[in-house]
C-alpha cells in the first residue's frame, strides 16, 4: 500500500519535473533574443562564453564579486547539494559506479555543510533588512523545504537508520516499473515526500534559475556584433 | 524648481549601504508626454479605457518575443546580491530603487497573470493584480532607473534591470502613458534629424563659427564639413556636441584629429544625431527608425566608413545593435569595423604617430576618467575584450601628464552612473539626479583628497551635461567635467600652428 502511494507520487513528480523543465527550456530556446545584450566586457568567442558560463555555474563568479557572505552560503549549499545528490546515485544503480563509491564519504558529511549554507541564507533573509524586504512567503518556504529534506535525510544516516536495502530495492524496482514495498519509517516518508514536492515545484518556481542561467542573454552571448549580423525573425519582418 | 530643495546626500567612501527609507522617492515622477508627442511615435495620446488589457497583451508579447524578458522575470532567486548595487538606492535609500525590488514591480504582475504559482497562489509568491496604482508606481520607479546595467554585472544570472525598465516603459507607452522628455526628443529626430531640432541652416552656421574659432586660436584652418558628398568618413555625433559645453570642445578635438590625420570626413544634416532615445523607451521600432537615418545618410553621401562621436548610449546602439537594426553595411569599406568609435580612430593615430602632442598643455589639470555605463557595460572598443576601458585611458595618458583612476570598485565594469542617463536628464527629476550622482561624486572626492584630482573626463554627452549641472552641488566647478577629445584638442599642436602654444610650452618648462 505504502509502496504504491509513493510509487504514484514519484512517477507523478518525475513527470512534472521532466515535462516542466523540457517545456521551459524549449520555450526559452525558442524565444528570440532580438538584440545583442551581453554584459560587457564579454568574451569575443564561443569558447570564451563557454568558460564564462563554467565560471558562473561552478564558482558563482558574479556572486563572488557581489557579496562574499551570500556567495559563501550559496556556494556551500549548492556544492554540498551536488555531493549529496551524487551520493544518492548509489540507491539507483546496481552495481554502484566506482566514482559514486568515492564520493560516498564526502556526500555523507555534505549534509551538514548543506544545512550550514541553508541556515546562513535563511538567517540573512530574516536579519538583513534589504533581503527581508524582497522576500515573499515562498522564499521562506523554499528554504524550509530544502532544510526539511536535509534534516530528515541526515536523521536516517546518523540517528535512526532506515532499512536502506529495502529502499534501494524499491527504487530499483520503480525504475523498471515494478512497484515493491517501502519500510514504514516515518522519517523516510517525510524525506521522500518533501523530495517529491521539491521536484514538482521546480518548474513553477524560482528554481527555474537553474535552466535560466544558461539562457541568460547577458551571460551567454558572444561580443561579436560588429563582426556578425544578428537578426531575429520578428525584427527581420519590420525591415522591409 | 525642485532642484533647490534637494538635500544633497553626504556619503563617504567606501560607500555605505543606506537604511531603508520606504516611500522616500514615491513622489518622483517625470512630466507626462502630451498627445502630440505620443502621436509622433505612434503611441496613443492618453491612457486608454482598455489600458489594462492592452498592458497585459503587451507583457505577453514581450514574454514571447524577447528571451531576456521572460528569463529574467523567471530566474530571480531573491538572493539580494544586487540590492546595494544601484546608485539610486545608495543615494535615496528607497527600497524600491533596489534593482530586484524594481524588477518585482513588474514581476509581481507577470506572475499574477502568466505563471502557475501567481495564478493560483498569488499571496505566496508576491503576485498582484494590475491596477491604476500599480501603473503609477511603474511610472515613478521605472523612471528612477538609468538603465545603467550595474546590477546585471553583480547578479549571479546576469539579470539586467535595464531590460525590465525598458520593457515597462514600452508597456506604458502603448497604453498611452508616455514620458515627455524622451518622447518629445524622439519625435524631433524623426521630424528634423536631431534631439535639439537643430535645422540644417543653424547647424551649418554653428560649424562655420567653430572653424573660425579654431583658426583664431591656432592660425590653422581646420574644416568641419557638412553634407560633403564623397567624403570617406561620416561622423555621427550627439547634437549636444554642436552647442553645449564641454561637448563642443570635444567636437573641436575630433576635427583637429581628422585634420592632422589627413582624413576626409563629413557630418550629415540628415543624421545629425548619434543619440537614440528609442533605446530608453524600449521601442524597437523607434530605435530602428532613428538608426535607419544613419544608413540613409551614409548611402546618400557615399561614405566608406562611419565613426561615432562621444556618446554613451549612442555607442551601445551603434556597437551592439546598428548592424541588426540598419545593416548590412556591405556598401562600406570592409577593412574597417562598422561603426567605429572616435576614440578608436584617435588612439590609432596616436599609435601611428601622426599627431604632434604636447602633453604639458594639460599640466594645469589633474585628471580622472568616468566610465560611462553604456560604453563600459554594454559595448566594446578595439579588438580586445575590455578595450572600452583601455583605449580612452590610453588616449588620456598620452595627452595628459597627471592621470589617476578612482577606486576600482567604482570604475570600469563596476562604474557608477552619472545619475542622469536612460532618459532621466530632465529638470523635473533634478532631485533624483543629484541623489543618483552622489555615489560617483563620493568616489571622485576620494581621488581629489588623495591625489588632488581637479577634473574628470567622460565620453558621453549625457554624463557631461549631467555632471556640469550637479558637480557644483558637490563643491566642484561646473567646468570640472571635460570631454576626452577636449584634452586631445588642448594637447595637439597642429602642423603650422603659430606662436601662442609655444609660449605656453616655454612657460611650462620654466616652471618645471
Ligand atoms: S540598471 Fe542601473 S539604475 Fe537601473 S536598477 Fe540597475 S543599477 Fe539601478
Ligand atoms: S542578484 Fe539577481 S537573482 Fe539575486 S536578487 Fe538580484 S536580480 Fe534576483
Amino acid at each position: 500500500m505504502l509502496g504504491t502511494v509513493y510509487a504514484v507520487l514519484f512517477y507523478a513528480a518525475t513527470a512534472v519535473l521532466l515535462f516542466g523543465l523540457v517545456v521551459k527550456a524549449w520555450t526559452y530556446g525558442r524565444i528570440p533574443a532580438p538584440l545583442r545584450i551581453p554584459t560587457a566586457p564579454a568574451p569575443k568567442t564561443r569558447a570564451g562564453v563557454f568558460w564564462r558560463m563554467v565560471r558562473e555555474v561552478a564558482f558563482f563568479e558574479s556572486l563572488y564579486k557581489s557579496n562574499k557572505w551570500i556567495w559563501l552560503f550559496g556556494w556551500t549549499f549548492h556544492m554540498s547539494l551536488w555531493l549529496v545528490l551524487a551520493r544518492h546515485l548509489r540507491y539507483f544503480t546496481q552495481p554502484v559506479w566506482g566514482w559514486v563509491e568515492l564520493v560516498q564519504p564526502f556526500g555523507t558529511y555534505a549534509a551538514f555543510t548543506m544545512m550550514l549554507g541553508l541556515a546562513g541564507l535563511w538567517a540573512r533573509r530574516v536579519v538583513v533588512e534589504r533581503i527581508r524586504y524582497i522576500s515573499s512567503p515562498s522564499d521562506h518556504l523554499m528554504l524550509a523545504l530544502l532544510f526539511g529534506i536535509a534534516v530528515s535525510g541526515a536523521m536516517m544516516r546518523f540517528v535512526a537508520h532506515t532499512d536502506i536495502v529495502a529502499v534501494k530495492s524499491f527504487m530499483l524496482g520503480l525504475m523498471r516499473f515494478r512497484i515493491g514495498d517501502l519500510p514504514p519509517d516515518p522519517t523516510l516518508m517525510v524525506h521522500l515526500f518533501l523530495v517529491a514536492v521539491l521536484m514538482m515545484v521546480f518548474p513553477v518556481s524560482k528554481l527555474l534559475h537553474a535552466p535560466g542561467v544558461f539562457f541568460s542573454p547577458s551571460r551567454n552571448q558572444v561580443d561579436n556584433s560588429r563582426e556578425k549580423r544578428h537578426v531575429a525573425p520578428w525584427s527581420a519582418k519590420l525591415e522591409s | 524648481m525642485a532642484a533647490e530643495d534637494t538635500d544633497v546626500p553626504q556619503l563617504s567612501y567606501p560607500l555605505e549601504i543606506p537604511k531603508l527609507k520606504c516611500g522616500a522617492m514615491a513622489d518622483s515622477s517625470p512630466y507626462a508626454a502630451s498627445s502630440a508627442h505620443q502621436a509622433d511615435l505612434g503611441f496613443p495620446g492618453e491612457l486608454l479605457p482598455d489600458w489594462k488589457q492592452r498592458a497585459l497583451a503587451k507583457i505577453k508579447e514581450l514574454a514571447e518575443t524577447n528571451r531576456a524578458f521572460q528569463v529574467y522575470l523567471d530566474a530571480c532567486v531573491k538572493c539580494g546580491a544586487c540590492t546595494d548595487k544601484c546608485h539610486y538606492f545608495i543615494g535615496t535609500g528607497d527600497p524600491k530603487n533596489m534593482p530586484v525590488a524594481r524588477q518585482d514591480l513588474l514581476r509581481s504582475v507577470y506572475r499574477r497573470y502568466f505563471t502557475f504559482a501567481g495564478k493560483y497562489f498569488p499571496w505566496l509568491v508576491g503576485a498582484r493584480d494590475l491596477t491604476k496604482e500599480v501603473l503609477d508606481e511603474w511610472y515613478s520607479y521605472y523612471h528612477q532607473c538609468s538603465q545603467c546595467r550595474r546590477c546585471s554585472v553583480f547578479c549571479p544570472f546576469g539579470i539586467d534591470t535595464a531590460e525590465i525598465s525598458m520593457a515597462a516603459r514600452e508597456i506604458m507607452d502603448v497604453v498611452g502613458k508616455g514620458q515627455k522628455y524622451c518622447n518629445e526628443i524622439i519625435g524631433k529626430v524623426h521630424n528634423i534629424g536631431n534631439n535639439l531640432g537643430l535645422q540644417e541652416k543653424a547647424l551649418r552656421a554653428t560649424l562655420e563659427d567653430l572653424e573660425e574659432e579654431i583658426e583664431e586660436d591656432t592660425g590653422v584652418s581646420v574644416r568641419l564639413p557638412l553634407d560633403e558628398k564623397g567624403a570617406d568618413i561620416l561622423l555621427v555625433t550627439p547634437s549636444a556636441d554642436f552647442f553645449a559645453e564641454p561637448h563642443i570642445e570635444g567636437l573641436i578635438g575630433y576635427a583637429k584629429v581628422f585634420h592632422e590625420a589627413g582624413a576626409s570626413w563629413t557630418i550629415s544634416s540628415y543624421a545629425s544625431e548619434a543619440a537614440n532615445f528609442g533605446l530608453f523607451i524600449g521601442s524597437h521600432e523607434n530605435m530602428q527608425k532613428v538608426a535607419l537615418r544613419i544608413r540613409k545618410a551614409a548611402q546618400d553621401l557615399g561614405v566608406k566608413r562611419i565613426i561615432f562621436g562621444e556618446c554613451g548610449h549612442a555607442w551601445r546602439v551603434a556597437y551592439s545593435f546598428l548592424d541588426t537594426l540598419a545593416g548590412p553595411w556591405d556598401f562600406l569599406d570592409p577593412n574597417f569595423p562598422v561603426p567605429q568609435h572616435i576614440c578608436e580612430f584617435t588612439w590609432n593615430e596616436i599609435r601611428k604617430g601622426t599627431l604632434n602632442i604636447d602633453k604639458s598643455q594639460n599640466d594645469h589639470i589633474k585628471l580622472t576618467f568616468h566610465d560611462s555605463c553604456n560604453v563600459a557595460r554594454a559595448s566594446g572598443m578595439g579588438e580586445e575584450m575590455g578595450g572600452q576601458f583601455e583605449i580612452p585611458r590610453n588616449i588620456l595618458k598620452a595627452v595628459c601628464n597627471h592621470f589617476y583612476d578612482m577606486p576600482r570598485d567604482t570604475i570600469m565594469e563596476s562604474t557608477l552612473c552619472c545619475g542622469g542617463g536612460g532618459g532621466l536628464l530632465t529638470d523635473e527629476l533634478m532631485d533624483l539626479r543629484v541623489k543618483g550622482a552622489s555615489p560617483r561624486m563620493t568616489a571622485l572626492k576620494e581621488v581629489t583628497e588623495e591625489h588632488g584630482v581637479t577634473h574628470m573626463a567622460a565620453i558621453c554627452a549625457i554624463c557631461k551635461t549631467q555632471f556640469s549641472k550637479v558637480m557644483p552641488k558637490f563643491g566642484y566647478d561646473m567646468d570640472s567635467i571635460l570631454s576626452v577629445h577636449q584634452l586631445v584638442s588642448n594637447a595637439i599642436v597642429l602642423a603650422g600652428q603659430d606662436g601662442v602654444d609655444d609660449e605656453n610650452v616655454k612657460e611650462a618648462s620654466v616652471t618645471n
